[in-house]
């Protein structure tokens, strides 16, 4: 039996142990160096000695439970060719941040919050000295604690929703211990003075060839400026988060069904495909606690535990619980794109601006694959994994109904670029040595 | 450890992509655009967005928040689309 | 002069390119799509307006046709759908297949073919990073490509400006005949009232014809593309391993691979294409994906270390002797077919718009329908 993990988050990291401990033959393959993910960024976890990790390491592409893996530097023509059958996989690929575009946020020093976080947490490295915090979510939070540990001055962190949601759920978030980190936040924030203000947000950068300030305004609930409100701040920096993204090549390469852009799992962390299951961010969003249970209940699982992980099992409830709040807490409001003006790039890989994309609805574009082809948004080396959902939204917005092919960015059926002497070089089976 | 970029020597501590290594040092762009000749730094950070191209040892379109250099490595800015050489 | 209101089954380039000759004889057309309008093998090739690959034959005769109608077609359209006569340019590495290549070139020539016979030197001037190992080329300077869905939903705006009706989202289920005649077309919604169906499905066209009661032969065969990452101009023509003419000719289930590299308006290189028999599986085969880089990588070296950011694939429509189906169907007056195209719709789509619509009025055709007929070998199921 063998079961392999894909990812090394903290729910592949769950998931490979909770396998390796049923007795499975595990394979956790994870593109970064070491493991632990982006949330245990600096700090690497440890393996099971008994798992083999393949640090380093891409799946490219699946064929049914046959993994196509390149494992080397990232991006290195000459990376080792991996091939992997498995018995069992578990997609625990994580998510990545989702920013709504805004005038001026593909200046360099512009980041995402993710990416802050990364250089920050990561390697101790600050992406400014002055930097506003701006988007929505309880994960801005940390993001501005590991800027102000690396010794930036965070002006202020800008949550563009209320706060007030959460007072819905006071037992949601106890239950999920979140209280005391939300605690620890505002005690950091508030020895270093750093105001965090809601219903309010960066709507826009400026700078020549970097960012040199940002236009923060105060927002009505559905984020549309509110008149009279903007403030100029110098900065030399902003980082950025709206949420995130689901990081879904695999899951839809293999079929899996999705619900409201998630993998859809059933309570093992079963997807409809037989032989795969899925956990973490992938299947929903709710940090880094929930998608470690979900991760030791769908390991189990795959690994056809004899008995089932009755803890796990209830802490992903209890995380489900506050996985749905959070959603509830912070929406992405309609008004963000009355942010835009026509020379806003809403494409950063092809620079297609919003008028671009006007230009090509007013021909008469009216699906993902005509207003791709029409505008060329979507078709850079990123493959609309930053600006898909965007555009698909903002169409949807220009032409009053959803697009009937928006799922067509989630389609990629190479997971991630690779040199094509590699794809010629590819072995089409497993080696021996595994 | 040690790299080059844009001919300049930088010394590379451990655990540092070349990103990192360029942020420390103060860059905030070392790419422009195709069409609009604009300048790109690292966005995602993460190895999504594709912003943050670098040429290394001759090969374009390497993510540099995500690689790791290894000793000697010659890394230059990339102007728009390129050809490996 | 009014004709009778057609329905057009199908909005690819086919359907789109039947219902613009027919709205601009007059007729009332109404296209119906069970998808969105477009997107299915007209979304998924490369834009393709060839004549390098075609032997001398009926499939020549439409494409020199299309050739010849597609400049007018697209300036009576008046939208820029990326039109770009950058010629092929068929290369051969071996002598076996440099003497098949020049023997067929000269076949091509009296037909009307502009068919070039270059020296490797010249190959090189035109192509600076093709490979050294080319011993014969041809260079074909009426090969032009376009962009397909563009193309498609210009043809198919112009139906609309006359008044013709889109309607995407609807599946037509069946036919409403009344003493052999059709008389509408059902579909979930409802009929729709007719006296002229038009069946251009593309690889669907079997199994619409089939709900229609009157089946015709005509399968699916997969295609998949590779797309690089933009790159500094670097492939100028349609280039191709002079191994393409046999694949399409073919009908083998295993995999066929005949190597074309162009690049696109967006910096982007292609290469394609693949050919298998796998009804409509749509998953991805390693295998299929490795063949086209190994020879892609034969032709152009440079491009081995060059990113490849999608693989995308889709399904062409093809009758057991290859020659598209258009015509009226034999068993049920006012049906008619426009399909089985292969991978060559869209530079046939022109005359095929054209020759349905000469036929449906009884105007004197411009080409010879014969080949085409609906009741040959084969197709009537």
């Amino acid at each position: 039996m063998r079961v392999v993990v894909v990812g090394g988050g903290p729910a592949g990291l769950a998931a490979a142990d909770a396998a390796v401990r049923a007795g499975a033959e595990v394979v956790l393959v994870d593109s970064e160096p070491w493991p632990g993910g982006q949330y245990h960024r600096g700090t690497p976890q440890r393996v099971d000695s008994r798992v083999r990790h393949l640090a380093s390491s891409t799946v490219w592409a699946v064929e049914g439970l046959r993994l196509h893996v390149r494992r080397g530097p990232a991006d290195s023509p000459h990376r080792t060719p991996h091939v992997l059958d498995a018995d069992a996989v578990v997609l625990a690929t994580g998510a990545h941040d989702r920013v709504v575009p805004f005038p001026g946020w593909d200046l360099p020093g512009v980041y995402t919050a993710g990416a802050a976080q990364a250089l920050a947490k990561g390697q101790g490295v600050a992406v400014g000295t002055r930097v506003v915090v701006s988007g929505t979510g309880p994960f801005l939070l940390p993001v501005a604690e590991s800027l102000v540990r690396v010794g930036t001055q965070v002006l202020e962190v800008l949550e563009a929703n209320a706060f007030s949601t959460w007072a819905r759920y006071p037992h949601t978030l106890a239950n999920v211990g979140k209280l005391g980190e939300l605690a620890r936040y505002a005690g950091v924030l508030g020895r270093h003075r750093i105001p965090v203000r809601t219903r309010a947000a960066v709507v826009a950068a400026h700078g020549d060839d970097r960012v040199t300030a940002v236009t923060v305004a105060r927002l009505r609930p559905d984020w549309s400026v509110v008149d009279g409100t903007r403030r100029r701040v110098a900065v030399d920096a902003v980082c950025v988060g709206h949420g995130f993204t689901p990081r879904l090549e695999l899951a839809v390469g293999l079929g899996c069904r999705l619900v409201d852009g998630f993998v859809a799992v059933d309570a093992t962390g079963a997807t409809s495909v037989p032989g795969v299951y899925a956990a973490g961010e992938v299947t929903g969003i709710g940090g880094a606690d929930l998608a470690a249970a979900e991760g030791a209940v769908a390991g189990s699982a795959a690994a056809r535990a004899p008995e089932p992980p009755i803890a796990a099992m209830r802490a992903v409830r209890r995380g489900r619980r506050f996985a749905m709040a959070l959603v509830a807490a912070h929406p992405v409001g309609g008004g963000r794109h009355g942010w835009l003006l026509a020379d806003t790039v809403v494409c950063r890989c092809e620079e297609v601006t919003a008028h671009d994309l006007d230009v090509a609805l007013d021909r008469g574009a009216a699906d993902v694959r005509t207003l791709k082809l029409a505008s060329r948004a979507g078709l850079g080396l990123c493959q609309g994994r930053v600006c898909g959902r965007e555009v698909a939204d903002l169409a949807a917005a220009r032409l009053g109904h959803p697009l009937p092919d928006a799922d067509a960015f989630h389609r990629r059926p190479l997971a991630t670029p690779l040199r094509l002497g590699e794809l010629a070089d590819t072995p089409l089976l497993p080696e021996e040595d595994l | 450890m040690r790299i080059t970029v844009d001919g300049e020597p930088h010394d590379v501590p451990p655990g540092r992509t070349i990103a990192g290594v360029l942020i420390a040092a103060g860059r905030s762009s070392w790419r422009t655009t195709r069409n609009g000749d604009r300048p790109r730094g690292v966005f995602c950070g993460i190895g999504v967005c594709f912003d943050c191209l670098v040429v290394v040892n001759g090969v374009p379109d390497v993510r540099a928040c995500l690689r790791y250099p290894a000793d000697g490595d010659v890394v230059r800015t990339q102007h728009g689309a390129e050809l490996p050489t | 002069m009014r004709y009778p209101d057609v329905v057009v089954v199908g909005s690819g380039v086919i359907g789109a390119a039947c219902a613009e000759a027919l709205s601009a004889a007059g007729a009332g057309v109404t296209v119906l799509d069970r998808g969105p309008l477009g997107a299915g093998t007209s979304a998924a090739g490369e834009g393709n307006v060839l004549v390098s690959d075609k032997g001398p034959g009926p499939e020549l005769d439409l494409a020199l046709a299309s050739l010849r109608r597609w400049p007018a077609l697209l300036d009576e359209l008046g939208v820029d759908v990326e039109w770009d006569a950058k010629g092929g340019l068929v290369v051969a590495t071996g002598d076996e297949a440099a003497k098949a290549l020049l023997g067929f070139a000269a076949d091509q020539r009296p037909e009307g073919v502009d068919a070039r016979v270059v020296t490797p030197d010249e190959a090189h001037e035109r192509e600076p990073h093709l490979t050294p190992a080319v011993v014969a080329a041809v260079h074909y300077p009426q090969d032009a490509q376009l962009q397909p869905v563009l193309v498609t939903k210009a043809l198919l705006a112009a139906v609309r400006r006359r008044g013709g009706t889109l309607r995407p989202g609807v599946r037509a289920t069946g036919l409403r005949r009344r003493d052999d005649r059709v008389v509408a077309v059902r579909t979930a919604g409802g009929d729709v009232p007719c006296g002229i169906v038009v069946n251009a499905c593309g690889p669907w066209s079997g199994e619409v014809s089939a709900a229609f009661g009157a089946p015709i032969t005509v399968l699916p065969r997969r295609g998949v593309i590779l797309v690089t990452a933009a790159l500094p101009p670097t492939v100028r023509h349609k280039v191709y391993d002079a191994d393409y003419v046999g694949a399409v000719a073919s009908g083998d289930a295993d995999l066929q691979i005949s190597t074309v590299v162009e690049s696109t308006a967006g910096g982007t290189v292609l290469i394609g294409s693949s050919r298998q028999r796998v009804g409509f599986d749509d998953s991805i085969r390693v295998e299929v994906l490795r063949a086209l880089a190994r020879r892609a990588v034969g032709l152009f070296p440079v491009l081995a270390d060059v990113p490849v950011v999608r693989a995308y694939g889709g399904f062409r429509p093809y009758a057991p002797d290859h020659l598209p189906v258009v015509g009226a169907d034999p068993r049920c007056a006012g049906l008619w077919h426009a399909t089985g195209h292969e991978g060559a719709g869209i530079g046939l789509a022109a005359a095929t718009g054209r020759l349905l619509t000469e036929l449906v009025t009884g105007a004197e055709p411009h080409l010879d329908p014969t080949p085409f007929r609906v009741d040959r070998p084969g197709v009537l199921g």
